[in-house]
């Protein structure tokens, strides 16, 4: 295959449909509103099911009655939408069946605006549905990647019968880059021995439910839940580094964050400042290890995020204060300038933090002067 | 053991399971009459059932069939998930008032109005029964409920949702009717109604729905007889039964 040039939202589109999506579920909201469209026309062409549904609400539940069946299934909205789907993925977490739902993020909290942001990391990694339940989250940077990490979500949800998000923000959604397709797969039904499709004479009938009256039964289910989730943090947490050998700074950012980051890593070397960045592919399961390794290396860590430090606290957790965290966000649908980078990079250079530093409250303090 | 003069027996589409239903609810009878035409008609094999959250979130104990398990009101999404996906299998929801006209209101309007090519079996017993007996949309004025304590009072809990009339005036639905299950003669034209509404739907005819007037002597603090004379006499004229909407293909339908 050869790179064309691919809008992100439409080639999230064609990635699953490629993957193998006999189902797509949706409503309009922007920035998310060509996957829908895309798929509007797509999926019919093929013979394979699309319904612009009444409410998030309504398409949450049409994937999870799919998801049912064991066929690829999956939604896509903005932040507002995913909110409105929270009842769904908690019930779908509780059924343990595969479900893909993509975020492109919007500014918030309510309306907010339609500008590109990472709000949602902690509804996405922390929160969300009701209930005890984990679920796998990926951060894609470009549209390569966004089309890599769709076809990967589906083989995660289905592995390991578990809710798989895609996070990204606006910008990632709504830009154009050359990127190259995977091949189509055709559609593989599974013979899932769990799937609610008909027993068709040909077994005892099939039961998909999230209640567990009996506490002990549900606390079961959340074990059950949790000691599947130590298998996917054991095997799936990916991410990217760059300059990260020599580092003695390193910053931490994902999605487009973790890109302008790179830039100003990349301007910072050429100043001869020994920078690096991790850059989490899998924001659930977190690169933890990785970076408790990397606190023996660096002297200080540097968080950047379109939000107001939500993924801070995780890499707070993993470096445990032995150095400083420091964090530099611009939340509200505001992208930040490599530059703006480069000069916490070079701050932290010239009036390094402490330990104790409450790094989203100096933040804030630094944030509130400028303006 | 089957005899010769055997008359009455579970239905194979049952499961072994006792029902939870309180003594006199009409639940019971509803399942049965879905359970006989599924026998019938030898669709159990490919039917997927889809339990609410209400009294019926148990549903799925009782039929033989796979199940699903819905989030409250959902139901007609989650069999709209997989009717699309598997056109060839029967799927059919089993919803109460609470359920379908109250909080899935918005999931039920739209599925008859995209034509979903499945069945919907509605319990109307004018409250939210799993709960304790609240007012539902469905409960009439002047109805005391433990929500309502002095009766439904129109001007500040409005008026009852008349779901069939309603849903009747959607292109995309086929079969539309509201029948009652206070008495024999009643239940026969319900399960009548029950069997056409499969029957539409495996000739693809579109959305199908079957309202039943049913009985909750438990909330309605009355002796199951005198829960089915209150359908008679206060639901009934409310809740006028008949044929709201059956197409002309439909109508072609022989049993």
């Amino acid at each position: 295959m050869t790179k064309e040039l691919w809008k992100g939202n439409e080639a999230i589109a064609e990635a699953a449909v490629r993957a193998g999506l006999e189902a797509y579920f949706g409503y309009p909201i922007t920035p998310q509103t060509e996957v829908l469209e895309y798929l509007s026309r797509r999926m019919p062409e093929l013979g394979r099911a699309f319904v612009q549904a009444e409410s998030e609400l309504g398409a949450v539940n049409m994937v999870y009655g799919a998801a049912c069946t064991g066929v690829r299934v999956m939604s896509s909205s903005s932040s507002p939408g995913v909110s409105l789907m929270m009842e769904g993925l908690s019930y779908i977490a509780g059924t343990e069946v595969p479900a893909v739902l993509v975020n492109v993020m919007r500014g918030g909290p309510g309306l907010g605006n339609i500008a590109p942001a990472q709000s949602d990391y902690n509804q996405a990694v922390h929160g969300g549905g009701h209930g005890d339940y984990p679920r796998i989250v990926l951060a894609p940077a470009s549209v390569q990647e966004a089309i890599d990490l769709t076809v990967l979500s589906f083989d995660l949800a289905e592995k390991y019968r578990m809710i798989c998000m895609l996070i990204l923000d606006g910008a990632i959604g709504q830009m154009m880059e050359p990127a190259e397709m995977p091949e189509m797969k055709p559609v593989q039904r599974k013979d899932f021995d769990w799937a609610t499709n008909g027993t068709m004479g040909k077994r005892d009938r099939r039961l998909l439910t999230s209640i567990y009256l009996n506490p002990l039964d549900e606390e079961q289910t959340n074990l059950r839940l949790f000691n599947r989730w130590k298998e996917v943090q054991a095997s799936e947490v990916r991410y990217k580094e760059y300059f990260i050998e020599d580092a003695e700074i390193v910053i931490v950012g994902f999605g487009t964050a973790g890109r302008v980051a790179l830039s100003a890593v990349r301007a910072a070397r050429e100043q001869g400042i020994k920078v690096g960045l991790l850059r989490p592919i899998t924001v659930s399961p977190f690169p933890t290890e990785r970076l408790d390794q990397l606190t023996g290396q660096a002297r200080a860590f540097l968080v950047t995020e379109m939000n107001t430090g939500q993924m801070l606290n995780d890499v707070q957790l993993a470096v445990r204060g032995r150095v400083p965290v420091e964090f530099y966000g611009r939340p509200g649908g505001v992208v930040p300038f490599p530059d703006e980078i480069l000069g916490e990079i070079k701050r932290i250079i010239s009036a390094p933090a402490t330990v104790d530093t409450d790094a989203r409250d100096a933040w804030l303090t630094r944030m509130t002067q400028h303006a | 053991m089957t005899t010769p003069n055997l008359v009455y027996e579970r239905p194979e589409a049952f499961t072994d399971t006792p029902t939870h239903y309180c003594p006199g609810c009409t639940h019971g009878v509803a399942h049965r009459l879905v359970a006989e035409v599924l026998e019938e008609m030898n669709i159990m094999d490919k039917t997927i059932g889809v339990a609410p959250v209400g009294c019926a979130v148990f549903a799925y104990n009782y039929f033989d069939v796979d199940f699903v398990e819905a989030p409250h009101g959902r139901a007609p999404a989650m069999a709209t998930g997989i009717k699309r996906v598997l056109p060839d299998r029967v799927v059919f929801t089993y919803q109460g008032d609470g359920d379908l006209a109250s909080i899935g209101m918005g999931e039920i309007v739209h599925a008859a109005a995209r034509g979903e090519n499945l069945t919907v079996i509605f319990i109307n017993n004018a409250n939210f029964g799993m709960t304790g007996g609240q007012m539902a949309p469905t409960t009439l004025p002047g109805m005391k409920t433990s929500s309502s304590q002095n009766g439904r009072d129109v001007e500040t809990q409005g008026y009852p949702i008349k779901v069939s009339e309603m849903l009747s005036t959607l292109e995309g639905v086929g079969y539309c009717v509201r029948r009652s299950l206070h008495d024999p003669k009643n239940i026969r034209l319900a399960k009548k109604a029950i069997r056409m509404a499969f029957e539409s739907q495996v000739r693809g005819l579109g959305f199908s729905m079957v309202e039943l007037l049913s009985t909750c002597p438990t909330n309605w603090g009355m002796t199951p007889v005198n829960s089915l004379k209150f359908i008679e006499e206060h639901m009934v004229p409310a809740y006028p039964l008949g044929d709201y909407k059956v197409s002309d293909a439909i109508k072609q339908i022989k049993i």
